[in-house]
């Protein structure tokens, strides 16, 4: 446990020495977001309607721009090697990369998707169900997104694969987001699709990690 | 890359592993490393198959590639702190021993090539490890490094350690064996 908090500080230390990689996702986020009144017109109702979509899809495009450094710097100076060599699991090393890329990238996708809501109009009943929708979403883009960097590891244009692999992948997670957040708006039962987010979430957290795992002791090899 | 090799290291031993560039040096201690996947033919650790468990093995080596794995973000300290977690030594020693005291709140991007060959060997006194496998790793080092460098490999092999070397250079390692491969 301690050597997976120790790779988890040292993946926050590096974010933190490296800001303005990290605060790029978020601002990414922010300026995709705000093309949309200006793309389809300031009308309330219209971009009230398309909210949350627009939320959703603009978090999950920002998510993944870290992700092909998440594990590419540490192929590339030799880093891997010794994280593969620390006496923890493949699996437990990506697990600790899929978290420190949620607290770096996640946490603030979340913060930032209820102002982003606000400024779009959409109706005040639906931003708390769609952010309680995107803090299991938000996981799910870390864990999927992990397992892709992982998988496209020393693969030649890794960068452009990536999110034709990942984003697929999401499109589960993305479908009950919305409808969650839709459902909200329109009066109706959000149950089911928080807790079909939440076994998505159940199901991808062995998983995803697993997988990732496996992918980069074949990186290694 | 290679066949018919066939080879033991004992306790407190040290085998050189010399050849032409691409002859498979590297190659063959990434497979003692367990970062690699045998084509054929057997790695036995006190006659067990030892990359049966890689995760077990991983606790019995420690490896210093050709690359330096420093992150230049990161000061020299930082550097070192995870593996000294691993290893179960301490940071102030590992800093001693390479003579990178005086480097040590220094973000490693700053360090020329030598110095951070020296922090990537400074890795080896924080490990417990019996086996220590080194690809060049005094590439670019300067004599006195190479002199500290030597001492820990000696106080290393003093215990029972053993040592593993792909190099071109002349090493600090006495009475060492050597395997060419060609």
């Amino acid at each position: 446990m301690s050597r997976f908090a120790a790779i988890l500080t040292r993946e926050l230390r590096l974010s933190l020495r490296h800001g303005a990689d990290t605060l790029a996702a978020l601002l990414f986020f922010l300026v995709a977001a705000s093309l949309f009144p200006l793309a389809i017109g300031p009308s309330p109702e219209v971009l009230g309607r398309l909210a949350p979509g627009i939320v959703w899809v603009c978090a999950l495009l920002a998510a993944l721009l870290p992700l092909d450094r998440l594990f590419g710097a540490d192929l590339d100076d030799g880093s891997l090697d010794h994280l593969l060599l620390c006496g923890l699991p493949p699996m437990a090393i990506a697990g600790a990369k899929a978290a420190a890329h949620w607290l770096v990238t996640g946490v603030p996708l979340l913060l930032a998707a209820a102002p982003i809501a606000m400024m779009l109009r959409m109706p005040d009943a639906g931003i708390p169900i769609l952010l309680a929708g995107l803090l299991p979403g938000t996981l799910l883009l870390s864990l999927l997104g992990t397992t892709g960097a992982a998988v496209v590891l020393g693969a030649r244009r890794g960068g452009v694969l990536l999110p034709i692999l990942v984003l697929p992948l999401t499109t589960p997670v993305l479908i009950f987001g919305v409808a969650a957040a839709d459902a909200a708006s329109t009066g109706m039962s959000v149950r089911p699709h928080l807790l079909l987010l939440s076994a998505l979430l159940v199901a991808a957290l062995p998983l995803c990690p697993l997988a990732a795992g496996a992918a980069l002791r074949s990186a290694a090899e | 890359m290679f066949r018919d090799l066939d080879f033991a290291v004992a306790d407190g031993g040290a085998l050189v592993l010399a050849g032409p560039n691409g002859s498979g040096k590297s190659t063959l201690l990434r497979l003692l490393a367990g970062l690699g996947r045998l084509a054929a033919g057997r790695v036995l650790w006190s006659g067990e198959n030892a990359l049966a468990d890689l995760t077990a093995h991983a606790a019995r080596v420690t490896y210093v590639g050709h690359l330096d794995a420093v992150k230049p973000g990161l000061t020299v300290e930082e550097n070192l702190r995870f593996a000294a977690l691993v290893g179960g030594g301490r940071v102030g020693v590992a800093l001693d021993a390479l003579g990178l005291r005086e480097l040590a709140e220094l973000p490693a991007r700053m360090l020329s090539a030598g110095q951070k060959r020296r922090l990537a060997l400074a890795r080896l006194a924080l490990s417990a490890a019996p086996l220590w496998l080194l690809d060049e790793p005094t590439l670019g080092l300067d004599v006195a490094s190479v002199g500290r460098f030597g001492s820990l490999l000696a106080a290393h092999r003093a215990r029972g350690g053993m040592v593993v070397t792909a190099t071109h250079l002349p090493l600090p390692l006495p009475d060492a064996a050597e395997l060419r491969l060609t």
